[in-house]
C-alpha cells in the first residue's frame, strides 16, 4: 500500500514529517528533551535581572501594547465589553502619551460588540473558539464556532488543542484540527484572521510536551502559540514560555518563518511582565521585542503596568482608585 | 560548656511576615550606654510600598469587622503584651537606660492604653455620629467610617508612644504602615511579635524600621495612603515637606505633636482624625 501524500501546508521541509502518525510522532519524539532543572534555572537567573530607568520606561511601554485585554467570563456583558474595549484604546485617559493596547479577548459572541468600539483604531478583537476553555466538542461544531467569529469581525483567533488526543498520541490528529482550523480562519476575500494555538501547558505535564506541542503547531501553521487558557493552574511560567520562545526561534532557523509566542494567565505584576521581556530578548532575540511577535494574555496587568508608568513620570507611587477596575 | 547566645535578627514587619529590608540593609542600634544592641533592618522606599500593599489588602477584611470584634483583637494585642511584660521592661531598660521602675510603669501605661482603646471600639460611633435634625420627613443618621491606609511617623517612645499612636488609628478600622523611631527600632519589632500573635489580621498593622528621612517622603506623597500622622517627625523643615507632599491626593495629615506626655490620659482625636463622616438621608415611615 502507497502511503497517501500530505504535503505539509507551511513548509516542503515538513512533508514527509506529516505524512502519517508515526512518522509524526517520530519526529516529535526525536525532538531534543528538556533539562528540566537546566530551564528552571535559566529562566531563574533571566528573572533576576534588573531593569531600571529608560529601560524601564521602553519595557512598560512595550509591555503596555503587547497586552491582550482579555475578558473571558461568563458573566461578561457587552457593557463590561464596550468598557473593556474602550480602555484597551486609551489605557490612561490621563496620559496621552500612553499607548494603546494590542487586542481586546473575548468570547465569540462578544466580537462584535468589541469591533463595534473598535473600528479601524489598530487595536484588534481576538476571540477564544473551538470549544474554549476545554476543547472538547466535535471537530464542525469548532469550525463552525471559529467561522462565526471570523465572520463576527475578529482579526485573530485563539483555538485550543485537543489535550487528550496530544496527551493520547495522537498527533496527527491534533494536527489536522490546527489546519481545519487555520483553514476555517480564511475570510471570502482571502485575508486571514491570525491563528493562536493554545497548548495549556498546565495540562500537559512536562517541557517536553510543551516543545513537542510548539513544533506540532507550528508545523500546523499556527501564527501564534499561546501557553494557557487561563482557566487552568498553573497557568503561565517563565520556564514554559522560555522553552516555547526556544521553538520558535529553531523554527525560524530551520524555514525562515516567524511564529509569534503568548503567554497567558497569571501575569499580573508588571516586575513579572519585565521578566518575560527579557526573556524574550535573551532566548528568541529582540525580533520578537513586538507586539506582533510577542503578547501578554492578561487583565489585572494592565493596571499594573499602567501605575508602574505612572510612578515613573510623577515620581510616587500611584495607587488602585486612580485606574478603572478590570 | 559555656552555651552560644541565640542572637535575634530584627527585621520588618510587613503584612504579617517578617521580611528583610528588599535592599539587604541594616543599621546599628545602639543602647543607651552606647552599647551594640543589634543590627535593625534599614528600610528602602520598596519596602514602603510593599508596606502599603499590604495594609491596602488587609483594609477590607479589617474594616469590614464589627466594632466588637476589633475591640476584642485590640484587647488580645494587651493581654499578649501583658504576657511578656518581662521581656519589654529588660528592652526598654537596655535601649533607653530606665531603671526597672519606670521601665514598669511604660509597660504598664502601653498595656492600659490598649486596654483604654480597645474599649473606645463600639463607643466611638455614638460620640461622634449623630441623628441630625432635618426639616424633612427624613431619618438623617451620621457615621464615622475609617479613612483606609494611614501612614503614622512613630514618636521616640519606642514602646507607650507606638502604642499610643498605632492603637487609635486601627481600632476603627483602619490599617497602618509605621515608620518606628529610628533610634529606638527594636522594641517596635517586638511589638509586631506581640500584634503577629494576636489574632490581628496580617497587614493591619506594618512595622518599618529606618531613616525617617528616607522612607516618609515616600508615605506622604503615595497616592495610595489616605493620612498620615507626623508625629513623630523632629525636624519641622521634613514635616512641612511631608505635608506639601500628602496634598497632592488630599491626604488627612496630623501635624508634629511637640512634646508629649505619653503617660497622661489621650483624648479621642487620634481616632477621629482617621475618621470620615458619612451621613445617610433615609425617609420616614419606609
Amino acid at each position: 500500500m502507497t502511503p497517501t501524500v500530505r504535503p505539509s501546508t507551511v513548509a516542503p521541509v515538513f512533508d514527509d514529517i506529516v505524512r502519517s502518525e508515526s512518522s509524526l510522532r517520530r519526529f516529535l519524539h526525536g525532538l531534543p528533551g528538556v533539562d528540566q532543572v537546566g530551564a528552571e534555572a535559566r529562566a531563574a537567573t533571566l528573572a533576576s535581572r534588573s531593569i531600571k530607568t529608560t529601560s524601564k520606561a521602553f519595557a512598560l511601554d512595550l509591555a503596555i501594547r503587547m497586552v491582550d485585554l482579555t475578558t473571558l467570563e461568563g458573566q461578561d456583558t457587552a457593557g463590561k465589553v464596550r468598557a473593556l474595549a474602550n480602555k484597551a484604546m486609551r489605557p490612561d485617559p490621563a496620559d496621552p502619551t500612553c499607548p494603546a493596547a494590542a487586542a481586546v479577548c473575548v468570547y465569540p459572541d462578544m466580537v462584535a460588540t468589541a469591533k463595534q468600539v473598535l473600528g479601524d483604531s489598530g487595536v484588534n478583537v481576538a476571540a477564544v473558539a473551538t470549544a474554549f476553555p476545554s476543547g472538547r466538542a466535535a471537530l464542525d461544531i469548532k469550525l463552525a464556532d471559529t467561522r462565526d467569529a471570523v465572520e463576527a469581525g475578529a482579526d485573530e483567533i485563539d483555538m485550543v488543542i485537543d489535550r487528550g488526543a496530544f496527551l493520547a498520541g495522537h498527533y496527527l490528529q491534533v494536527h489536522d484540527e490546527i489546519v481545519a482550523v487555520r483553514e476555517a480562519c480564511v475570510r471570502p476575500d482571502g485575508s486571514t484572521a491570525h491563528l493562536k494555538v493554545i497548548f495549556e501547558t498546565g495540562e500537559l505535564q512536562t517541557y517536553d510536551n510543551v516543545r513537542r506541542a510548539s513544533w506540532l503547531a507550528m508545523m500546523a501553521g499556527g501564527h501564534f502559540i499561546k501557553t494557557s487558557t487561563g482557566k487552568v493552574q498553573p497557568a503561565a511560567t517563565l520556564p514554559v514560555t522560555m522553552v516555547m520562545l526556544e521553538a520558535v526561534r529553531d523554527f525560524r532557523d530551520q524555514t525562515g518563518q516567524m511564529v509569534g509566542v503568548k503567554p497567558a494567565g497569571g501575569i499580573r505584576a508588571a516586575k513579572d511582565a519585565i521578566k518575560y521581556l527579557v526573556t524574550v530578548n535573551e532566548v528568541a532575540g529582540p525580533d520578537w521585542l513586538d507586539p506582533d511577535w510577542f503578547r501578554f494574555g492578561a487583565s489585572t496587568l494592565l493596571n499594573d503596568l499602567l501605575m508602574q508608568r505612572t510612578k515613573m513620570t510623577t515620581g510616587r507611587y500611584s495607587g488602585p482608585d486612580y485606574f478603572t477596575l478590570d | 560548656m559555656a552555651r552560644i547566645d541565640v542572637k535575634k535578627t530584627y527585621k520588618l514587619y510587613v503584612g504579617g511576615q517578617f521580611p528583610r529590608s528588599e535592599s539587604g540593609r541594616s543599621y546599628v542600634v545602639n543602647g543607651a550606654d552606647g552599647t551594640f544592641l543589634a543590627n535593625a533592618a534599614l528600610a528602602s522606599r520598596k519596602d514602603a510600598r510593599d508596606a502599603v500593599q499590604a495594609a491596602r489588602k488587609a483594609f477590607d477584611g479589617w474594616s469590614a469587622r464589627t466594632a466588637y470584634n476589633r475591640g476584642q483583637v485590640i484587647y488580645r494585642i494587651a493581654e499578649v503584651l501583658e504576657g511578656r511584660r518581662a521581656q519589654f521592661v529588660a528592652e526598654l531598660r537596655a535601649s533607653e537606660g530606665l531603671t526597672a521602675a519606670d521601665a514598669d510603669t511604660y509597660v504598664d501605661a502601653a498595656v492600659d492604653r490598649l486596654v483604654w482603646y480597645a474599649g473606645w471600639a463600639d463607643k466611638v460611633t455614638q460620640v461622634v455620629g449623630n441623628a441630625n435634625p432635618v426639616a424633612g420627613p427624613y431619618f438623617n443618621l451620621s457615621s464615622p467610617e475609617p479613612s483606609g491606609v494611614v501612614a503614622v511617623v512613630a514618636p521616640t517612645g519606642p514602646l507607650l508612644g507606638l502604642v499610643s499612636v498605632v492603637a487609635p488609628v486601627i481600632v476603627t478600622g483602619n490599617t497602618c504602615v509605621v515608620v518606628a523611631s529610628e533610634a529606638h527600632p527594636l522594641t517596635a519589632i517586638t511589638l509586631g511579635e506581640v500584634m503577629a500573635t494576636s489574632d490581628l489580621p496580617g497587614g493591619v498593622v506594618n512595622v518599618l524600621t529606618g531613616s525617617v528621612a528616607e522612607v516618609a517622603p515616600w508615605l506622604a506623597s503615595h497616592m495610595d495612603v489616605n493620612g498620615i500622622d507626623l508625629t513623630g517627625v523632629a525636624d519641622a523643615g521634613l514635616a512641612a515637606d511631608l505635608e506639601v507632599a500628602a496634598a497632592d491626593n488630599l491626604k488627612r495629615v496630623r501635624r508634629p505633636a511637640g512634646r508629649t506626655d505619653w503617660l497622661a490620659e489621650p483624648g479621642i482625636d487620634r481616632m477621629t482624625d482617621w475618621l470620615e463622616t458619612k451621613t445617610v438621608w433615609h425617609p420616614v415611615g419606609i
